[in-house]
């Protein structure tokens, strides 16, 4: 049990200290490819430790809401990453690694960040917040079908469950059932990350804002959370998707070297996905904000023929 | 001789109705409202202790052959209606000691008063009817109840008028198919007690019981609130006074679906597939189309009553995912979806009661609803804000909200149904799993708007501007409520051991033990999910990391309140922010073709120039389609044949003599031709 | 899609080399360098220039010059701001939302006055419209000279922010 519980908070620590990393290798890689030098893989460290302490601010007539998001945006997701199977399927909190449990968790960041937005009584807070909860809404029948399609080939939502089954039956990753889920949950973890095409994270245009506008109120410690909480949230999704479409390398069993590789590989896997994205992301432009629904509507197609697979090319 | 715990209850909550009745028309109206409400409060515990007595496993029977001419009055108690009669309770003891607080205005009065605690008993008494004529009596008891109560808010206005019009004939209509239905199932089966039907329904042709199905289904559901018979909810509503409100929507509507399952599950016996896909297909369209109406509504009680149509379209999914599971010989999962329908109906209830009382407060402290004209709430109204954010939180199905519980344990159930064969299953289980999760993420939008633009934010009215936290009853009504939303919400595995009893009764078979263990988490057929442990470690992490930001950016720094960022040209004004309108609007924008909103843009122009415009006027409405498309032309037909039929009456005593004598000759024919 | 991609592997780096660090700040800014620790996020304010300079800070952080690589970068929000960069003459319109502007940057905070307008209005001194230099307005801490100056002036001051 304690063993379990060590591997849950090694998850959160590296999902912490990693995360800003993870930024920083993709801004980096973005500006290798556009010819530039970059700031280096460092650079968001050096913005949150500055921005830590930086003074607080308090603007007027903001509230309870307001101060609590930040804070929330992060702990939601240190929860999700000592829950999922990041390194190893025994993370000693199975209560809580659900999969449903996981995905509302995500939501409830958002939601708690767009009535931060919404209190701060400002034009653009509301904008984001209205945009932000929009595609928050309809991502979620795209998860929750997809997550419908892996779980019911392994009769549960509990992560270690699915992870330990697929790791077991590493074929089955290869059906279609599998590969149409994989592609759908991809989609929505662009969106639910504020990445290119739904959101694009570099944007210094209020009006094509969905994400930055709603923390545009925010300064110091409370933007250094919240930049913490969105490079975190980028790696837990990342680190939830490959758990599920590619296990390999998360550990089954205790044993510390076991643990250092599962380390190595997840560290491996994220940076892979994160590239991946990064590099996608020089060839696209932002959607349209009403294109944004097609795109996530055609991701729940997806998840619902994912479902219609499993059953019949079971 | 032991004295029967759940008898005892229920004959102390019949005295207190009487007394209350009677106190409320004969006392003056400065000790009415308190008394009233404080023996309806009485009269609401004892429905709790008799609905907790019949859960815990005390079973009660009682025939009273003298009491009603022709049939007499049977009523009979066991773990399904303890269900319900204990949710009844819980919200009437809630809404009661509100109503003194929020009570005013005509809502004192005498007949307002004296009709709330028979309302209320009728409500406890739907679920413990043992017999036909007994639950049609109180089905039109509770009926007649609460459309007296939606008018009494305030009979002189309008919308008030047409709300209760469309809410008394709707009832009724509704009525009268549960009527048809029972009476035939009745004739067909040749009793009227449960106990009898329950024995007979076995040997009543199929095609019998698919009528009667059909007929209760429609009645039912259309005090559940099932789309497309929901037109009179999010009418009548949001125009009763708030605890009416939240009784009805809390606790009345629950009855549709307690007598679907009772009939549906129990009596009739589980019956065939296609009833229960039916269900289940009208409970996921009745989500869906609840929850996009509720993303779009400006109205904070018509929000909420479309709210209430999603989730109770939720349970009629959990209904009917139990009937289809049970269908094909899958007890333990049927279990598992009744479990959770059970379940949100109980979480369902507390939350929309918490929300309704805050909505009361609102209207109580502003004087209006709409969400457009409200903002700012936070600072001058802080502990409805807090309750408002808590019920709000478990609408959302988010964790920490006592939704959430309830609608993973009805997703457990349905990622489980493939093991059903059949192309139907498989093709509906996957869409209603998406209508869940479409109406979920909807939850979250519509309440965020909700609780972000009616309570955050600064003022948009003086109303706003000028609000007040309310009393304490109030606040103890809505304290009471929102300490049960919190157990839910945290410990509903405490609920586990009752919630079983009521499924086994309804499903009436041995092998429906779920494992839906210990009160710390759920577990249920293969996984497992402690709200309490998320919560608590969400908790925490907020705690440490609030710890941890004083230790790094130092402790004597205090945040600097600083103007609102306004781009360097003030003022902000609150005409500035998005509105509740606005908010909605990219999901109006999407869901165009549900909603089909009408929009007017209204350009008045200079006189001197029709280029330099003067003002720009933007109106939206939001009506109900099903309403535009499906009522609207069966009213109309109605009225051209009424205005037709006119021609029939025109007052000669020689004709109506003529109509008289044709129609005995016709009845005889008839007759002779049937010999 | 092969194209571009073809392109980005021909083209490779544009970035030109980093000229030598200059001289460190000055001894009143150098606590706030240090506290900035080697990031800068950089809020412009336009504050009636004739978009000369506009153009060179553009360039400045464009794929050349790289303004990038030394920690700097430009926000939306002069919440998210460390730096503004102030371009152009006061004008009477623009003095309050400077103000403003630099009100809502939390502390630690620095100016940058970019131009010979900037510095003392230049070519529109005397103007009706003018309210008077940046130094005027709101305290500047560094200028960068010229009409416009160039983007690597502009960068050499930034890296004096930065520390870098």
């Amino acid at each position: 049990m304690i063993a379990a519980l060590l591997v849950s908070l090694i998850q959160v620590l590296i999902v912490l200290l990693g995360a800003p990393l993870l930024v920083g290798a993709m801004r980096q890689l973005r500006a290798v490819m556009e010819g530039r030098v970059g700031g280096g893989v460092l650079q968001p460290w050096r913005d949150l430790l500055k921005l830590l302490r930086k003074a607080p601010q308090r603007p007027e007539g903001t509230g309870a809401a307001f101060r609590l998001a930040p804070l929330l945006g992060v702990a939601c997701c240190a929860v999700a990453a000592a829950a999922i199977p990041l390194i190893s399927t025994r993370t000693g909190l199975d209560a809580a690694a659900d999969l449903i449990a996981v995905v509302a968790l995500l939501t409830l960041s958002t939601a708690a960040l767009a009535l931060a937005g919404l209190d701060t009584a400002t034009a653009f807070g509301g904008m984001g917040a209205s945009r932000e909860m929009t595609i928050t809404a309809l991502a979620e029948p795209a998860i929750l079908t997809a997550v419908f399609a892996l779980a019911a080939k392994v009769g549960s939502t509990n992560l270690p469950a699915i992870v330990a089954t697929t790791l077991g039956h590493g074929a089955r990753l290869a059906s279609p059932a599998t590969l149409l889920a994989a592609v759908a949950l991809g989609v929505v973890v662009l969106a639910e990350t504020g990445r290119l095409p739904v959101d694009n994270p570099a944007t210094h245009l209020e009006l094509t804002m969905v994400h930055e506008a709603v923390v545009l109120e925010y300064s110091g410690p409370d933007l250094a959370l919240i930049e913490l909480g969105a490079a975190m949230r980028l790696t837990v999704l990342l680190g939830l998707w490959s758990s599920l479409f590619a296990p390999w390398g998360v550990a089954t069993s205790a044993g510390p070297t076991r643990l250092l590789l599962a380390l190595a590989v997840f560290a491996g896997k994220t940076l892979a996905l994160g590239a991946l994205i990064a590099a996608a992301e020089v060839f696209m432009a932002k959607l349209r904000l009403f294109r944004v629904p097609e795109l996530l509507a055609g991701s729940f197609l997806l998840a619902v023929l994912a479902v219609t697979a499993s059953f019949f090319l079971a | 001789m032991s004295v029967n715990l759940v008898g005892t209850a229920l004959a102390t909550s019949a005295g207190l109705s009487g007394m209350a009745a009677a106190a409320a028309l004969c006392s003056p109206v400065r000790v009415r409202v308190p008394m009233v409400g404080v023996l309806s409060a009485l009269l609401g515990a004892a429905g709790l202790v008799a609905g907790g007595a019949a859960l815990a496993g005390h079973g009660f029977s009682v025939r009273m052959p003298d009491l009603l001419p022709l049939a007499g009055i049977s009523l009979q108690v066991d773990a399904l209606s303890g269900v319900f009669l204990a949710v009844t309770g819980a919200v009437i003891i809630a809404a009661s000691v509100y109503g003194i607080g929020y009570a005013a205005g005509p809502a004192r009065g005498r007949l307002a008063q004296a009709l709330w605690p028979l309302f209320a008993f009728s409500l406890l008494l739907v679920p413990a009817a043992a017999s036909v004529s007994t639950l049609l009596v109180a089905w039109e008891l509770m009926a007649i109840g609460s459309v007296l109560l939606v008018v009494s808010g305030d009979p002189a206005d309008g919308r008030v008028r047409e709300a209760g019009v469309w809410y008394a004939v709707m009832t009724h209509l509704g009525l009268v198919t549960i009527l048809i239905g029972l009476v035939w199932l009745s004739a067909a089966a040749h009793t009227e007690t449960f106990a009898g039907l329950r024995l007979a329904a076995a040997g009543v042709s199929p095609a019998v019981r698919g009528g009667v199905f059909v007929l209760l289904l429609l009645g039912f559901g259309s005090k559940a609130g099932m789309a497309p018979l929901h037109a009179w909810l999010p009418r009548a509503h949001p125009e009763a006074p708030s605890p009416v409100s939240a009784l009805m929507s809390a606790a009345m509507v629950n009855l549709g679906v307690y007598g679907l399952i009772r009939f549906g599950l129990d009596l009739l016996g589980g019956g065939s597939r296609w009833w229960w896909l039916a269900t289940l297909v009208l409970g996921a369209l009745s989500a869906v189309y609840g929850i996009v109406q509720a993303a779009v509504a400006n109205d904070l009680k018509r929000l909420l009553a479309y709210s209430t149509v999603e989730n109770l379209g939720l349970i009629l999914v959990g209904v009917g995912a139990a009937g289809v599971f049970e269908d094909s010989g899958h007890p333990l999962l049927a279990a598992a979806a009744l479990t959770a329908a059970l379940l949100h109906t109980a979480t369902h209830a507390g939350f929309k009661t918490l929300l309704f009382l805050t909505a009361g407060s609102v209207l109580h402290a502003t004087g209006t609803r709409d969400l457009d004209e409200l903002g700012g709430l936070r600072a001058r109204m802080p502990v409805t804000t807090a309750l408002f954010a808590l019920g709000a939180l478990g609408a959302a199905a988010l964790p920490g909200g006592a939704g959430f519980p309830s609608e993973w344990l009805l997703l457990q159930s349905l990622i489980h149904g493939l093991a059903v064969p059949g192309i139907v299953v498989v093709v509906v289980l996957p869409v209603a799993v998406g209508a869940i999760a479409l109406s979920a993420g909807l939850a979250v939008a519509t309440f965020v708007k909700a609780l972000g633009t009616g309570f955050l934010a600064k003022p948009r009215s003086a109303a706003a501007e000028h609000a007040h936290e309310v009393s304490g009853t109030m606040r103890a009504g809505m304290g009471v409520v929102a300490a049960a939303c919190v157990a839910l919400a945290v410990v509903p595995g405490a609920t586990a051991p009752a919630l079983m009893r009521a499924t086994a009764a309804a499903l009436r078979g041995p092998g429906t033990s779920l494992a839906l263990g210990a009160t710390r988490q759920l577990t249920a057929l293969g996984s497992t999910l402690s709200p309490l442990l998320v919560v608590a470690l969400t908790l925490g992490a907020v705690l440490l990391l609030r710890a941890g930001l004083t230790l790094v950016s130092g402790r004597k720094r205090r945040r600097a309140p600083v103007p609102l960022w306004d781009c360097g040209a003030p003022p902000l004004t609150a005409r500035m922010e998005y509105t509740a309108t606005s908010f909605a609007e990219p999901l109006q924008r999407v869901f165009d073709d549900v909603l089909a909103p009408e929009s007017d843009i209204d350009v008045t122009p200079h006189a001197e120039s029709a280029y330099l415009v003067e003002r720009i006027a933007y109106s939206r409405a939001v009506p109900d389609r099903v309403e535009h498309r499906l009522y609207n032309p069966v009213l109309h037909t109605v009225r051209r044949a009424g205005r037709a039929a006119r021609a029939l009456a025109d007052g000669s005593v020689h004709r109506y003599l003529g109509y008289g004598f044709g129609s005995v000759v016709l009845l005889l024919i008839v007759l002779a031709a049937a010999q | 899609m092969l194209s571009l991609l073809r392109k980005i592997a021909a083209t490779g780096r544009v970035a030109e080399p980093a000229p030598p660090p200059p001289e460190p700040a000055p001894p009143d800014l150098a606590g706030r360098v240090k506290a900035l620790r080697g990031s800068a996020q950089v809020r412009c304010v336009d504050a009636g220039s004739c978009n000369g300079c506009e153009i060179e800070i553009g360039q400045a952080f464009g794929p050349v010059y790289d303004a990038e690589r030394y920690g700097a970068r430009i926000v939306a929000s002069p919440r998210h701001a460390d730096v503004l960069l102030v371009t152009g003459p006061v004008t009477r319109n623009m003095a309050e939302p400077l103000r403003r502007t630099y009100a809502a940057t939390a502390e630690p905070r620095v100016v940058i006055a970019v131009g010979d307008c900037a510095i003392d209005c230049g070519e529109f001194a005397g103007g009706y419209g003018v309210e008077g230099a940046v130094g005027d307005v709101v305290p500047v801490d560094l200028s960068v000279p010229g009409c416009p100056p160039a983007p690597d002036q502009i960068v050499a001051a930034l890296r004096r922010v930065t520390g870098r």
